[in-house]
């Protein structure tokens, strides 16, 4: 007798174990099931909620002072421009640390996912980098690197706080996405190894042209994730003494007493997340559908 | 592509064993294939099919006895496994196509990268092998926007395009719709008929009988019986073969 037959996932058009994708927004999928009766209720309590949430803010005894030292139209207008200008040396240490951390995160994962008892010392090695700099806290390595390794004078490297800072956060978000790739690498079956491997390709090109294509491809969302917590990460950098952003605020706040500039700035985190989330919504859309519509038509 | 001892015999399998931990998979399998010749592989469900197939493509290491491929022998310390897999294709029962590629570039990945040929080259060769097969037109589709039948077809040519000496399929069809076994099997028709030294696990007994120039019927990791397909299938002379053809010809499989 055969045995039971074999399970093969193959998507067909209107396939019910593959649900349709949602593209809108999950907070609105109920109301499409609802229905106009639906469209309207969430409306009325959307409206009467805020309301009166809005109503009993403004009316509570303490909101003036609140308005006051958080929301002071007039600092805001002076302060956001000042850390604007500041937020850039934050957006050149991001840049530049999520570059490196692409590159170096990268090489963890593989030296990882090397099997054989050969490669067991860079197993070890990695693995210990992985450990140490997920467990320390970020703004101790910043501050230990940022304090200590220009004290070093070792000649040839600069003492500049962005250099350290930027390494500083390279090291750390490393190990971080280190271990993303890695769970994208093993993510990919081994059925996809073994047939790159029957057709003669070696280690090194299975791995290059059909194993991290696929494994990318699958942690670009979580990759999100550690590269917006290395954005605001960048704040620390202001523990060296370094005026970027959060520095720059804290200093205006110190002279005006007034706590806008940080509403100010963490406005300006919010809304340069957004475009990059946009972004990765878009990259997943046109990988899923560059697989499942006619390619060339 | 004759090695120096060629002496007809396109494949040699000597007392094979094979075991994953405690589990005994093959039992000393022993098995000659000459050139052009075709051997369907017969068995219940892990009788060892699928792992012998996978042992001639060195996909899994043996642990005992040896395997000859054109004379050489490929399971020798020290050989170039990725030499040896370049003239060993095998096609999978859950197709293995790359979803990222296209079907042109799952086609053209090995003979540009493991053969070194030309993009331009390896392009042409698989142009030709998918117009054969009829699947030209399918040449810029990713393999999640074609029926199983498709892309067992394009898994077929995914392994001709590296012009192997022997074919491994390894029960090519099981994973398909029965509306879409046909089209496979008639390629696999066209490659016996052009002269390709194939091995096939297969459970569709009535074109085993058809194409194959010899019935190999595994059971519990040893090749228990092997002759001509009339006579496995109408005169077997192990009570055990006549108990397995019986199962299928019950299940309606024959």
């Amino acid at each position: 007798m055969s045995g039971p037959p074999p399970e093969v996932y193959q998507y067909q058009p209107g396939d019910p174990r593959l649900p349709p994708r949602d593209q809108g927004s999950r907070i609105l999928a109920p109301l499409r099931v609802e229905g106009v009766r639906g469209v309207a209720i969430a409306l009325v309590s959307t409206v009467v909620f805020f309301t009166v949430a809005i109503v009993a803010v403004l009316n509570s005894s303490g909101w003036p002072l609140i308005k006051a030292s958080f929301f002071d139209g007039v600092v805001f207008a002076d302060a956001f421009p000042k850390i604007l200008e500041k937020f850039r040396r934050n957006v050149f240490m991001f840049v530049t640390a999520e570059i490196l951390v692409l590159v170096v995160a990268m090489a963890i994962a593989v030296l990882r996912s090397l099997t054989g008892p050969v490669f067991f010392p860079l197993r070890l090695l990695a693995a210990a980098y992985t450990d140490l700099f997920r467990g320390a806290p970020t703004i101790l390595i910043i501050a230990l690197l940022g304090f200590g390794a220009p004290a070093l004078a070792i000649r040839g490297l600069p003492d500049s706080d962005v250099f350290w800072a930027v390494i500083a956060l390279t090291l750390v978000y490393s190990a971080y996405v280190a271990e993303v790739y890695r769970a994208g690498i093993q993510s990919v079956h081994p059925s996809q190894v073994a047939s790159a491997r029957s057709l003669g390709l070696s280690r090194g090109k299975t791995l290059r042209f059909v194993v991290l294509p696929q494994a990318v491809r699958r942690v670009i969302p979580p990759l999100l994730n550690d590269f917006i917590g290395l954005q605001k990460d960048t704040a620390l950098v202001a523990f060296l003494g370094y005026v970027e952003a959060l520095r720059q605020a804290a200093i205006i706040q110190s002279a005006t007493f007034d706590f806008t500039p940080f509403v100010a700035l963490a406005l300006i985190y919010v809304v340069i997340t957004i475009p990059q989330a946009r972004f990765v919504d878009w990259l997943i859309a046109r990988d899923l559908r560059r697989r499942q519509t006619a390619a060339g038509v | 592509m004759s090695g120096p001892a060629a002496d007809g015999r396109a494949l040699v399998l000597e007392d094979v064993h094979k075991s994953f931990g405690k589990l005994e998979v093959l039992r000393g399998i022993d098995l000659e294939l000459g050139e052009h010749e075709v051997v369907c592989v017969i068995g219940a469900s892990g009788s060892g099919k699928s792992t012998l197939l996978r042992c001639v493509n060195l996909l899994e290491p043996i642990d005992r006895g040896r395997i000859v491929v054109e004379g050489e022998e490929i399971t020798a310390r020290g050989v170039d496994v990725n030499r040896i897999r370049r003239r060993i294709g095998i096609v999978f029962q859950a197709f293995n196509l790359f979803p990222h590629m296209s079907v042109i570039r799952n086609v053209t990945l090995g003979p540009t990268e493991a053969l070194g040929m030309s993009r331009s080259e390896a392009g042409a060769v698989g142009d030709e092998l998918l117009g054969r097969f009829g699947l030209f037109d399918k040449r810029n589709e990713y393999p999640d926007r074609l029926s199983g039948g498709q892309q067992q077809r394009v898994a077929i040519v995914r392994a001709l395009a590296m012009k192997p000496d022997i074919l491994l399929l390894d029960e090519v069809t099981s994973a398909l719709d029965p509306e879409l076994v046909a089209e496979v099997l008639n390629v696999i028709r066209e490659l016996a008929m052009g002269g390709m030294t194939m091995v096939l696990a297969t459970h569709e007994m009535g074109f085993a009988r058809d194409i194959a120039n010899r019935i190999c019927f595994l059971d519990a990791g040893v090749i228990l019986e092997q002759g001509p397909p009339e006579q496995i299938f109408t005169a077997p002379r192990e009570e055990r073969t006549r108990q397995f053809l019986q199962s299928i010809i019950e299940a309606g499989r024959m």
